[in-house]
């Protein structure tokens, strides 16, 4: 199938999903504290939710049982929120989410330091929070999608990091996951070209040890070797003004996370 | 949510229909020929079944009275495939 173009009002349309989006994902960032579990994060989603319209879209999503992803340390994404997983101090967790609204989704991830954490895990934040701005940079109207696999893929190897290969970041509109594929690595002036009124979740995730994924049961993908692993995800429109980060307030400016 | 690259598939749509089959338990009750056997199923319906290739290769022999795994296709109920005998 052929990747869908939004016009003007579907793309206002998925902004608003954005917002919502973002508000959960502002809300519970700074609600992150030692001692709390991922299920309490999960518990102050659904209050927020439940107060405005849409709803989360990845609950029941494949069987999917939460709206939230929480995915703490190796975990590198859709870890599944639980009462009994307690964040301690010096842990990181990625909190993903994503909304429903008039039939048009929003998807983002951030991943959130608990307390302080050692330098090395910040610095592995920061250089996947830049991988993505750097995609995101790409998301430009005559650019092919390998360019913004690229960009993730070489500002994360330059740093000793390394790509997770067994998810990508995808197409969104109607569906939560629809085409294209986007891998987190590629080559240059290779894949399709991204035209104006394509939508795609940007969304690097990144190992500091090696890019081997082990499942833990039917959802949670775990680093193999047990390195810790970051995720940062935006849902991102490519217009003739260059990229809208849907999944942010208009007007924000600097990094996108 | 990140996607898994091949899950816009649908399970069981991996493009070999082999993949597809009903795993049974089954005991063999006659010989034919062409390397075909008459075998009972748990639920008793009989079932005529051929010698998985790759059991072939590897001369696995088949008596009447053995316990094995036959696959069914979902498509014909009435045919079968031996792929494993119990010793």
């Amino acid at each position: 199938m052929a990747i869908q173009l939004r016009s003007a009002a579907e793309l206002e349309k998925m902004y608003r999903a954005g917002q919502v989006v973002h508000e959960v994902l502002n809300t519970l960032r700074d609600a992150v504290k030692p001692g709390m579990t991922t299920m309490d994060l999960e518990q102050q989603a659904e209050e927020i939710i439940a107060k405005g319209p849409g709803k989360a879209a990845f609950k029941g999503y494949r069987g999917y049982p939460c709206v939230l992803c929480t995915s703490v340390n190796s975990e590198i994404v859709h870890g599944i929120p639980s009462p009994k997983r307690k964040l301690r101090e010096g842990d990181i967790v990625s909190i993903d989410f994503g909304m429903e609204l008039d039939g048009y989704f929003g998807d983002s991830a951030v991943t959130v330091p608990v307390g302080h954490i050692g330098p090395e895990l910040q610095k592995l934040l920061d250089v996947t929070r830049e991988s993505l701005d750097r995609a995101i940079d790409k998301m430009r109207p005559g650019n092919r999608l390998g360019d913004v696999g690229h960009a993730v893929q070489s500002w994360v190897e330059l740093h000793g990091y390394s790509v997770v290969r067994e998810f990508v970041g995808h197409g969104i509109g109607t569906k939560m996951h629809d085409e294209p594929n986007l891998p987190n690595y590629g080559e240059p002036g290779r894949g399709p070209r991204l035209q104006e009124g394509m939508v795609i979740a940007v969304e690097p995730m990144v190992n500091a040890g090696r890019p081997e994924v082990q499942m833990r049961g039917e959802w949670v993908a775990e680093t193999a070797d047990g390195s810790p692993s970051a995720h940062f995800e935006h849902t991102i429109a490519v217009t003739a003004n260059g990229p809208w980060i849907l999944t942010r307030p208009k007007g924000t400016t600097g990094p996108s996370w | 949510m990140a996607k898994q690259p091949f899950e816009d598939k649908k399970k069981g749509d991996s493009g070999n229909p082999k993949e597809d089959a009903i795993e049974v338990m089954a005991t063999v009750i006659e010989p034919l020929p062409n390397a075909m056997f008459r075998v009972e199923l748990e639920n008793k319906h009989q079932v005529l079944a051929h010698v998985s290739g790759k059991m072939r290769k590897n001369f696995i022999r088949i008596l009447a009275g053995d316990k094995v795994a036959v696959e069914l296709s979902p498509y014909d109920l009435t045919r079968g495939r031996i792929v494993y005998r119990y010793k």
